[in-house]
């Protein structure tokens, strides 16, 4: 679980709001024009900064995507910063694709998806039933789920490798998509009944009066008030789940079963198997697998920086 | 009302599913694995009942040692770097970019859902000596220096992994410290500027103090995070050169499935899940004081 680190128990101590101050001091025009660009200079270092940390960011992109385009004498001989000479040489994604690339996609897609399916539905109505259900014991249960928050899945690996070797399950691709529901619920479970709580009780118990049965309340009620909730967790998890290497090698390469490799595991053995002699098919693999998680968060940008952090600072 | 929403056979059909899977796949292999600590072997070779003897090797084995120098050396270093620069550039948000910060703050912020794998990749290419020379050794060259064989020893493997790391989560912890900020109250800050207090002294004195809360959780995070770090080291280094850059969830990985010792690898895992407790919970404590002293 190295993707899922704990969170506090409680939500950070709001700050104590103090009397309101007086109305702000307003200078003079003349004094505030002379302050003003006394500030703009002293201000240039900031907005150097501001610059180098974009470059700092954004320059290893832009390299890895130029560099998809040379040819492999382009990165032999000319200086690593010049631009590629042929715009349009998309040789390398072909030879990408063509050696396992489309592959691995396929296979993170059939590994991640359904897994994703489960961990909503299951999650969301945990969720439901820990928080909007009224029974004893229902906070130790959260609690319980809590806990798998902090178990690093290094603490996991090998029973369920034992345990699915023994099942016969190794070499499907159910290893995976169970593993990967399980170690994605403790973080659902807990937003889900953060969500929950949200939710004003009096619309349950309108419901009820008005005849729902609790699970009608559920259906009808619940999981269309959730869609927000669950598109922004499903994402979160998306990103967890396509990113991860640790589970995916276990369960695949580990195995000897490379036809099962996802796209973290596939690129790591395309690496291997072409990184010191080819260069432009490697940063091809990269660029697609950099570049389809790249275009999500281009479109939902400010929901996954919503998500991801909600998932740190909340309860 | 009490009938319904407490209805037995509801809530058992609502929580069965996750409940059974979690614990199923979590909570059995977990206490399974407390189990396997007691016996060396694994299940090709088979196991034999070896009592306390891994835990007695943990205390002993020297690659221990090294593997838990290692992580208390990378878990400080990157939690220091993350979180500092990421206050760092919450602050820059704040109280430079202000309301224009939503560009930079994207920016920023979007190393952080890039494949691990691939931004690994990526930064052995950027670091790279030969037989390419890569971006970074080029501009030591062409500023006077000479290029550094990266990869080459542990210490500058150290290097480039703590870069990679920092790069790839600083905005993340930015705009979770940057929510913190935000929340604080503009008429305090200008109460406080109006009483004098202006750069050093309002940060050290206001804004400090104010978002330390966040500060802990963030750092709580962070340490957690970088403790269990796996994915980044394998892919960049692989644990070398020789394992001078290996973690206890590498170590773990390799005397399990390398050398077939299930065992002892439990005893590793075990090891660590107590670290990541014991960081967690002194952490909490120590924090809590803090608040009612």
């Amino acid at each position: 679980m190295t993707r899922l680190p704990s969170r506090p128990a409680r939500p950070p101590m709001p700050p104590a709001r103090p009397p309101m101050p007086p109305a702000p001091f307003r200078p003079p025009a003349a004094g505030r024009r002379a302050r003003r660009a006394g500030r703009r200079l002293r201000r240039a270092p900031l907005a150097l900064a501001t610059a180098v940390l974009l470059v700092i960011e954004v320059y290893p992109l832009v390299w890895l995507l130029l560099g998809s385009l040379k040819t492999q004498s382009e990165f032999m001989n000319n200086p690593t910063w010049a631009l590629p000479t042929d715009w349009t040489n998309f040789d390398n994604y072909r030879q990408a694709w063509e050696s396992g690339v489309s592959r691995n996609l396929l296979n993170s897609v059939i590994a991640v998806f359904p897994s994703l399916a489960l961990i909503i539905v299951f999650g969301v109505a945990a969720g439901f039933a820990l928080e909007v259900m009224v029974w004893k014991g229902r906070g130790t249960v959260l609690l319980v789920f809590l806990g798998g928050i902090m178990i690093p899945s290094q603490m996991i690996l090998l029973p369920l490798f034992s345990a699915y070797f023994k099942t016969h399950l190794t070499g499907t691709v159910w290893p995976l998509i169970l593993t990967y529901t399980a170690t994605g619920l403790p973080l659902t479970v807990f937003m889900m009944a953060t969500y929950f709580r949200s939710i004003p009780k009096e619309l349950f118990e309108a419901a009820t009066i008005d005849g729902a049965s609790a699970f009608r309340s559920f259906r009808s009620i619940a999981f269309p008030m959730m869609t927000n909730a669950i598109f922004t967790v499903g994402l979160v998890q998306f990103f967890f789940l396509w990113n991860d290497l640790l589970l995916a090698m276990t369960f695949t390469s580990g195995a000897g079963h490379d036809e099962l490799a996802t796209v973290q595991v596939g690129l790591l053995s395309f690496q291997g198997r072409f990184g010191a002699v080819q260069y432009g098919p490697t940063m091809a693999a990269i660029c697609v697998n950099v570049l389809i998680t790249l275009a999500l968060y281009l479109f939902l940008n400010q929901r996954v920086m919503k998500g991801m952090t909600a998932g740190a600072v909340k309860g | 009302m009490r009938q319904v929403l407490g209805d037995r056979k509801t809530i058992a059909a609502l929580l069965a599913p996750a409940l059974i899977t979690y614990s199923a796949v979590m909570l059995a292999p977990m206490l399974w694995s407390l189990g396997y600590t007691f016996f060396s072997g694994s299940p090709v070779r088979g196991f034999t009942w070896s009592g306390l003897a891994n835990f007695a090797e943990l205390f002993k084995d020297p690659k221990t040692k090294d593997a838990i120098a290692f992580t208390a050396k990378y878990a400080l270093t990157i939690t220091t770097g993350q979180v500092a620069l990421g206050y760092l550039l919450a602050l820059l948000y704040v109280f430079y970019l202000k309301r224009s910060s939503t560009l930079i703050r994207t920016l920023t912020f979007f190393p952080v859902v890039l494949p691990t794998v691939a931004v690994s990749l990526l930064f052995q290419k950027l670091f790279e000596i030969a037989p390419a020379t890569g971006p970074v050794n080029s501009a030591l060259e062409a500023l006077g220096g000479e290029a550094v064989n990266w990869f080459g020893s542990g210490s500058n493997a150290f290097w480039v992994i703590a870069i990679m790391d920092i790069w790839r989560s600083m905005g993340f912890y930015a705009v979770l410290l940057y929510a913190g900020l935000v929340d604080i109250p503009e008429d305090v800050i200008e109460s406080a500027r109006l009483d004098g207090a202006g750069g050093w002294r309002l940060a050290r004195f206001i804004v400090f103090p104010m978002s330390w809360p966040v500060l802990i959780s963030a750092l709580i995070f962070s340490i957690n995070g970088t403790l269990k770090v796996f994915d980044s080291i394998y892919a960049l280094t692989g644990g070398g050169p020789g394992s001078q850059t290996t973690p206890l969830t590498l170590y773990m990985y390799r005397t399990a499935f390398a050398y077939g010792d299930y065992g002892y690898g439990s005893s590793i895992a075990l090891l660590l899940t107590m670290l990541c407790l014991v960081v967690t919970v002194f952490m909490f404590r120590g924090t809590r004081k803090d608040l009612t002293a």
